[in-house]
């Protein structure tokens, strides 16, 4: 049993490459064989991060036209046993991802035994996004705690309720959960930063994970080593949480509160 | 938190203006989703002709579709000024 998983967010920035890459690293991480598709047509990245930029051959458009098979396009990490990257095309046409084609890709990981297809969407409410949510049985929707963020996350859950196949089918909304990343507790505490509280409100859905602001994320991205790698890193251990509770354990939330500072840092440390 | 905030005026914490802008605004679009496409255009034409009687503020006016058991109701209203 294969399950599409789309990890989307509606704005730009927000993590949605990370988390795709920290969540198909932690579920192959565990033994289940795990494919993660770039869908950003033109604007390529998740290699990047995956760190397999220079074993890029084949793409994602390429595997759809027939170029290439679909062995050919996926490339095996060597890090992680389990877990395939397939790469976005960086052509400018936008056309060239076509559902039927998509269709035809994801049946072929099927048949390959994925248990885990994570579809890494582009930022934005057009076709690709829409190409990228279209199969999926269940989404993560990434968000910032910050108005533009929050509101684009909802904006996409309507996009959610309507535009899937199982929606267009009648078989109703696909699950969708909440990973709220760039936490930092200390602001919240300040009541400058929306809460994880005040994100649930307003969205509700449920609470998938809180990812804290942390320096691990730009190293990771640095070194092309996704983040749930740095298992020493608040990041990567939240990430980590995160794939667990993907999988049905129950985990408390970690990295809600700030640390606390000592007299001396209460009485002259404003920040 | 330093000593001396304490002795400063206190101002609304941003997060919380934040999170009541969301709420006000998700809650508008939740209310026009899937509706027809048509309901900006209506919105943008029905504020003009309250426009010729009466100075209105663009966000004065809420427009609203609900179905029930196989009707759609359209709801509209428009706030006026205090004279």
């Amino acid at each position: 049993m294969t399950k599409i998983v789309v990890v989307t967010s509606g704005k730009g920035g927000v993590g949605k490459t990370t988390t795709s890459a920290a969540l198909a690293t932690g579920l192959a991480q565990r033994g289940h064989k795990t494919t993660v598709i770039d869908f950003d047509v033109g604007l390529r990245n998740l290699d990047l991060i995956m760190g397999c930029e220079r074993r890029v051959v084949y793409d994602l458009v390429n595997v759809i036209n027939g170029d290439a098979n679909l062995k050919q396009g996926l490339i095996k990490d060597k890090r992680v046993e389990d877990l395939f990257i397939l790469p976005a095309s960086q052509t400018r046409d936008k056309d060239a991802l076509t559902l039927e084609g998509v269709e035809k890709v994801l049946e072929g990981l099927k048949e390959m035994g994925m248990e885990y297809i994570i579809c890494d969407s582009p930022a934005g409410i057009e076709k690709g996004a829409l190409t990228a949510a279209y199969f999926a049985d269940e989404a993560v929707v990434v968000t910032n705690p910050e108005v533009s963020s929050v509101r684009d996350s909802d904006r996409i859950l309507g996009i959610l309720s309507s535009k899937t196949r199982k929606a267009e089918r009648g078989e109703g909304d696909i699950p969708a959960s909440l990973l709220l990343t760039r936490y930092s507790p200390e602001r919240v505490e300040r009541g400058e930063m929306l809460s994880v509280e005040d994100v649930k409100d307003i969205l509700a859905i449920d609470l998938l994970g809180v990812i804290p602001e942390s320096q691990a994320v730009l190293n990771a991205s640095n070194s092309g080593a996704p983040v749930i790698l740095d298992s020493e890193s608040d990041a990567g251990k939240a990430y980590e949480d995160a794939v667990a509770r993907f999988l049905g354990e129950q985990r408390p939330h970690r990295f809600l509160t700030a640390n606390k500072k000592g007299l001396f840092g209460r009485l002259f440390g404003a920040q | 938190m330093s000593i001396f905030s304490y002795l400063l005026p206190k101002k609304e914490k941003s997060a919380s203006v934040a999170k009541e802008r969301l709420q006000i605004i998700v809650a508008r679009e939740r209310a026009t989703r899937g509706g027809p496409d048509y309901l900006p255009q209506l919105q943008e034409e029905l504020l003009m002709v309250v426009r010729k009687y009466v100075e209105v503020d663009q966000d004065a006016i809420n427009i609203q579709v609900d179905r029930e058991s196989g009707c759609e109701i359209l709801e509209l209203n428009i706030t006026l000024p205090d004279e």
